[in-house]
């Protein structure tokens, strides 16, 4: 199951994992990525904290948590190479990942045709 | 008036175009009761010369450093020579008048020299990145504690009690403010290694400095060690730029984040300001400095240009989640820095630096001669620390009033330390060989009467 | 883009003007000098400065001598002239032509002023000096006080801070004080309209407030319905820039100040703009607490490239107790001296800076108000908002206004023109380059889309307004008609478009030998 903030990251869960990172339109709006602040793994973040920061060239982001969770790994790959969110955001460019408290935050946030609809009218 | 070029006709003109009859229309939005309807209470203008009488008139009330009989004052600006050639670069016009480099391709050569002088103050600290500069040593150091505080995620700054006063208290306000936890430790000379009594397991970084405010120096290899054993940071401080060429820079003996005053190359006393902040740091923690940075990068053609870069951290973009909320470096102090580092070259600067601490020698062996008065700064650079027999800011008032400036009491920066009787002076290039002879001499007969 | 344009490029294909000109053997482009770094040109041995022989004494450094001589690059003095000459021909300046950077009030500076400020009595006079070897350089600190006091009808001035960002800090930490004068240092929000300075959230982050956006009006103004909702027991006060950083005076400035009063908290004024006001409006007459005045806009300090600036902080009554450390002090007979530590009702905020301030920007810029004198300053801020209007006035049909009306010393526009071109606010800032004029600032305030901020200042020739307006009409026709040259501009400059996406991603921060 996919979904979107309106702050722009998303969120893939299965079960009660999640993976989390920022969508397409963040990043063409934030342009070339420089770095990310990532969260630590084993530190519990609720819903709408601050779990990351992400900077570009030209701009400076934070990330919020999408869902309550504790976090259960980090992208090194991104790490190491930011630009990985730049080419595949919602791919190889993921942030995190969470091991969820509570699935049913899930509920308000976005589909993928409803987040699509939100951004057209930005 | 001489700097407004716009005519009675042309602003006739230009009130027709912008489809006013009066630029008071333009002013329509001030609440009527605020509007001031006539010239405020002030002198009205006044020609070129007639200014330059008036100012030159206070410039002449002062005692300047080359017009006193002996000079000896330093405690954080130090009267050094600069070049001629430098003065003249940073009057030049395309320097003098530009702005911060936003916009590069105009800019390549403020920023070719900031990644020049960042070059330099890297290598002489002994760093791998330096920033662009800051305001002056003070601010820097205030800069680097919330940056250790950052980078460790800890509370706890601890200051030494030799460090400047001044910048001891500029770190409180600036460091307090961000509620973070400042431990400072009782002014005394030789104080760096007191500073590990505090360290514990919440501390962001221990604050050093060497030559420290009494002159003293002081190996900070172990503190560093045992800092970085602890997971804090270790700042070292210097308020003689001069000094690293002649001592072990402080990045070989394990310094985290090396901040200090760079008015000694370059830049004249100008009573206090605007001096030149210098920031370097170990390159793992970039991302958390304060400061603009020139980067080197290669333009659409492929040839090598330069730009400000790392932006992201700063207060333009990040707003409220900046490192810091400085917006300007000390540009053209930091020209003035480099013009002369680059027209001294390392070697030239060891020598400049050898003869500082050779005029530092002949001052201490003066003085020593003077019953009464004790060194109590065995090693030093350029700036030491002497016991007289009796409170030193009396004794420096009436030198003073003989046009001899012998110096800083202890006490004048610190009236409560119980340091009254100390005497901190500095030598330099500029000192004359008759100087010492003429202080040891109304120092003493000062102290007899 | 500027990727893929460097990747292109790396065989070095002249484009644009030098298109079918080749290269040059030195690298140089006719008076244009190629320059290579000082440390491919210079050497540690050589040296452009000549010292006496070191008498060569026993050393006193208790073992911490470096082993060898720092390996920094020397030049003589004539190989250093050349290089900091041919790199100043690099630059963009004013005294080379119009530098309209909105918010930035890039007028001329005077050269009486820079003569003045190296006077031996106050270049070479030391900070720690005896006040008895200083009392000209402190009285002259008092008459800038004077002046700085009677422009802005303010109770008392902290001439330390260093910048106006200091500025900011200083006032901001004066209003922290107060609050915990009062006991209530649970007063944690601070209001700032989204247009503001970056400087302003920041500093208030800093030092432990939080930050409160408030909304802006279709009229470019605070919102006052918005403000009135974010008021509340927790609100520590406001940062507002008047006149605002879209050029427009904040009109309901005096019902904001007595709704902030009314709630508890202080108004803290960014300064930066007030060289549209100066003399013809008093920020003590607006309910202001503090401000600073950035002496390095408003009085014509040079800009430097960047710094030194100098931002000295004005105070209401209320904040006035808690200016920091040190202040001027005069007494009956005259006798002025620096106070540093804390006296009598004084409750100061602590200390900023090493000294007292920026001394050399201090005579600079008293020799700037007394040039002008009170009626020439008030002269020199209508003649800004002059040129603005006028330059507004030219360019309104062809470009977007951001806001209807008149504007103060600036004149805002937005991307709106630009709609479906596809060409965008960088490029006609780019684009001006090449017609030999320093761009606007661009993409500020945040709250207008590819914001483009004009602020010609009151030294502008109408001649020089005029070259500039021709040149942006000229462009935003060719932006209209989708020239793809502007996505390249600029063509003449000393520089093509730099990569930033490779210095930030790679950043080389400083020089280092080859092979290490």
């Amino acid at each position: 199951m996919l979904r979107f903030t309106k702050d722009h990251e998303w969120i893939r869960v299965e079960g009660a994992n999640a993976q989390i990172g920022i969508t397409a339109y963040a990043v063409q709006k934030l342009g070339p990525i420089i770095a990310f602040d990532f969260p630590d793994i084993g530190k519990a973040y609720s819903r709408g904290a601050e779990i990351g920061a992400v900077d570009s060239v030209k701009a400076a982001s934070a990330i919020y948590a999408p869902a309550s969770g504790t976090v259960s790994a980090t992208n090194d790959a991104l790490a190491a190479s930011p630009g990985l969110a730049n080419d595949d955001p919602m791919g190889a460019g993921w942030l995190c990942e969470l091991t969820l408290s509570d699935s049913a935050e899930l509920a308000g946030l976005m589909d993928e045709a409803a987040y699509s609809i939100w951004t057209e009218s930005l | 008036m001489r700097y407004l070029p716009l005519t009675p006709e042309n602003r006739r003109e230009m009130l027709k175009k912008a489809g006013v009859s009066s630029v008071e229309e333009f002013y329509d939005d001030i609440p009527v009761a605020a509007r001031l309807a006539d010239p405020v209470d002030l002198p009205f203008a006044r020609s070129e010369w007639a200014v330059e009488r008036a100012i030159a008139a206070l410039a002449a009330e002062n005692l300047p450093a080359n017009a006193a009989r002996a000079f000896f004052l330093g405690g954080g600006a130090y009267r050094h020579h600069v070049p001629a050639s430098v003065d003249h670069i940073i009057q030049r016009s395309e320097f003098l008048t530009s702005y911060t480099p936003y916009q590069p391709e105009i800019a390549q050569g403020t920023l070719q020299s900031l990644f020049e002088f960042q070059s330099q103050i890297a290598i002489l600290t002994g760093m791998e990145v330096a920033n662009s500069s800051m305001y002056d040593g003070a601010s820097a150091s205030a800069e680097a504690a919330l940056m250790a505080a950052r980078v460790t995620k800890r509370r706890k700054i601890i200051l030494s009690g030799g460090l400047h006063p001044h910048y001891a208290e500029t770190i409180a306000t600036v460091a307090g403010a961000a509620s973070l936890v400042i431990e400072r430790l009782p002014a005394a000379i030789n104080a760096e290694a007191a500073t590990l009594g505090a360290l514990d397991d919440d501390t962001a970084c221990i604050v050093v400095q060497s030559p420290n405010f009494f002159g003293a120096l002081t190996d900070i290899s172990a503190i560093a060690d045992a800092a970085h054993a602890q997971g804090a940071l270790l700042v070292f401080v210097f308020t003689e730029l001069i000094s690293l060429g002649l001592l072990k820079p402080p990045g070989e003996m394990g310094a985290d984040i090396v901040v200090g005053e760079g008015q000694s190359l370059g830049n004249g006393l100008n009573f206090g300001g605007p001096y030149v902040g210098l920031f370097a740091a170990r390159e793992k923690f970039l991302r958390q400095m304060p400061g603009r940075l020139a980067g080197e990068t290669v333009d659409l053609e492929g040839r090598r240009g330069f730009v400000l870069t790392l932006s992201a951290r700063e207060q333009h973009i990040r707003r409220e989640r900046a490192t810091s909320n400085i917006c300007t470096n000390s540009g053209l102090c930091a020209l003035a820095l480099t013009a002369h580092l680059t027209l001294l070259g390392g070697a030239g600067l060891h020598a400049l630096a050898r003869l500082n601490h050779e005029a530092a020698i002949l001052l201490a062996d003066a003085l020593v001669q003077i019953p009464g008065i004790t060194l109590e700064t065995p090693n030093f650079f350029n700036e030491l620390t002497v016991r007289l027999p009796r409170p030193a800011a009396p004794v420096v008032d009436r030198l003073a009033r003989e046009g001899i400036l012998a110096g800083l009491p202890a006490s004048r920066l610190m009236p409560d330390a119980g340091l009254d009787d100390l005497l901190i002076l500095a030598a330099t290039e500029l000192n004359q060989p008759d100087d010492y002879p003429r202080l040891a001499a109304a120092l003493s007969a000062a102290l007899v009467d | 883009m500027a990727d893929n344009a460097s990747a292109s490029s790396s065989s070095g294909t002249p484009s644009g003007l030098r298109a079918g000109l080749g290269q040059t053997v030195s690298g140089s482009d006719g008076l244009l000098q190629h320059e290579n770094l000082i440390f491919e040109i210079g050497t540690p041995t050589k040296t452009g400065v000549d010292l006496p022989m070191p008498a060569g004494m026993p050393q006193r450094l208790g073992g911490l001598g470096r082993s060898q001589p720092p390996q920094l690059p020397g030049l003589s003095e004539p190989e250093a002239m050349r290089h900091y000459v041919r790199l100043s021909q690099r630059n963009y300046a004013i005294d080379l032509g119009m530098f309209p950077l909105g918010s930035c009030t890039m007028k001329h500076n005077p050269r009486l002023n820079e003569k003045l400020a190296r006077l031996p009595g106050f270049a070479d006079l030391h900070p720690l000096a005896p006040a008895s070897a200083t009392q000209g350089a402190l009285r002259l600190m008092g008459m800038l006080s004077d002046w700085l006091l009677a422009l802005t009808g303010m109770a008392a001035v902290s001439l330390v801070p260093k910048a106006g960002a200091h500025g900011e800090l200083c006032g901001m930490l004066a209003i922290k004080a107060a609050l915990a004068a009062r006991g209530e240092s649970h007063r944690k929000k601070v209001l700032t309209p989204g247009s503001a300075h970056g400087t302003n959230p920041a500093t208030a982050a800093q030092i432990g407030f939080s930050v409160v956006e408030i909304g802006t009006g279709a009229d470019g103004r605070v919102d006052l319905a918005d403000l009135g909702s974010k008021l509340g027991p927790d609100i520590a006060g406001i940062m507002l820039t008047n006149p605002n950083t879209a050029g427009l005076f904040e009109r309901d400035v005096i019902e904001i100040a007595a709704r902030i009063h009314n709630s508890g908290g202080y108004f803290y004024c960014d300064g930066a703009n007030f060289n549209a006001i100066m003399g013809k409006a008093r920020p003590g007459d607006l309910g202001v607490d503090a401000m600073h005045i950035n002496l390095h806009k408003t009085f014509s300090t040079p800009h430097g490239g960047g710094g030194p600036g100098a931002g000295p902080v004005v105070f209401s009554p209320d904040l006035a107790p808690f200016a920091p450390v040190p202040y001027l002090d005069r007494d009956e007979f005259g006798y002025y001296r620096l106070v540093e530590e804390a006296e009598g009702e004084a409750m100061p905020l602590g200390r900023l800076a090493a000294f007292h301030g920026q001394m050399g920007m201090f005579v600079r810029a008293l020799s700037y108000m007394m040039s002008h004198g009170a009626d020439g300053l008030r002269q020199a801020a209508e003649d800004a908002v002059l040129n603005a209007n006028y330059v507004l006035a030219r360019l309104k049909t062809e470009m977007s206004p951001a806001f209807p009306g008149h504007c103060m010393h600036e004149a805002l526009f937005s991307d709106a023109f630009l709609k479906d071109t596809g060409i965008e606010t960088l490029d006609i800032a780019k684009a001006l380059i090449d017609e030999g004029f320093h761009p606007m600032t661009v993409y500020f305030p945040l709250n207008v889309h590819g914001a483009m901020l004009i602020e010609p200042t009151e030294t502008e020739s109408k001649a020089d307004l005029d070259r500039f307006c021709d040149a942006l009409l000229a462009i935003a026709a060719r932006a209209k008609a989708g020239d793809p040259a502007l996505k390249a501009a600029p063509f003449r400059a000393p520089a093509r478009r730099l990569d930033e996406t490779r210095a930030a991603r790679e950043p080389r921060l400083r020089w280092r030998p080859q092979g290490s």
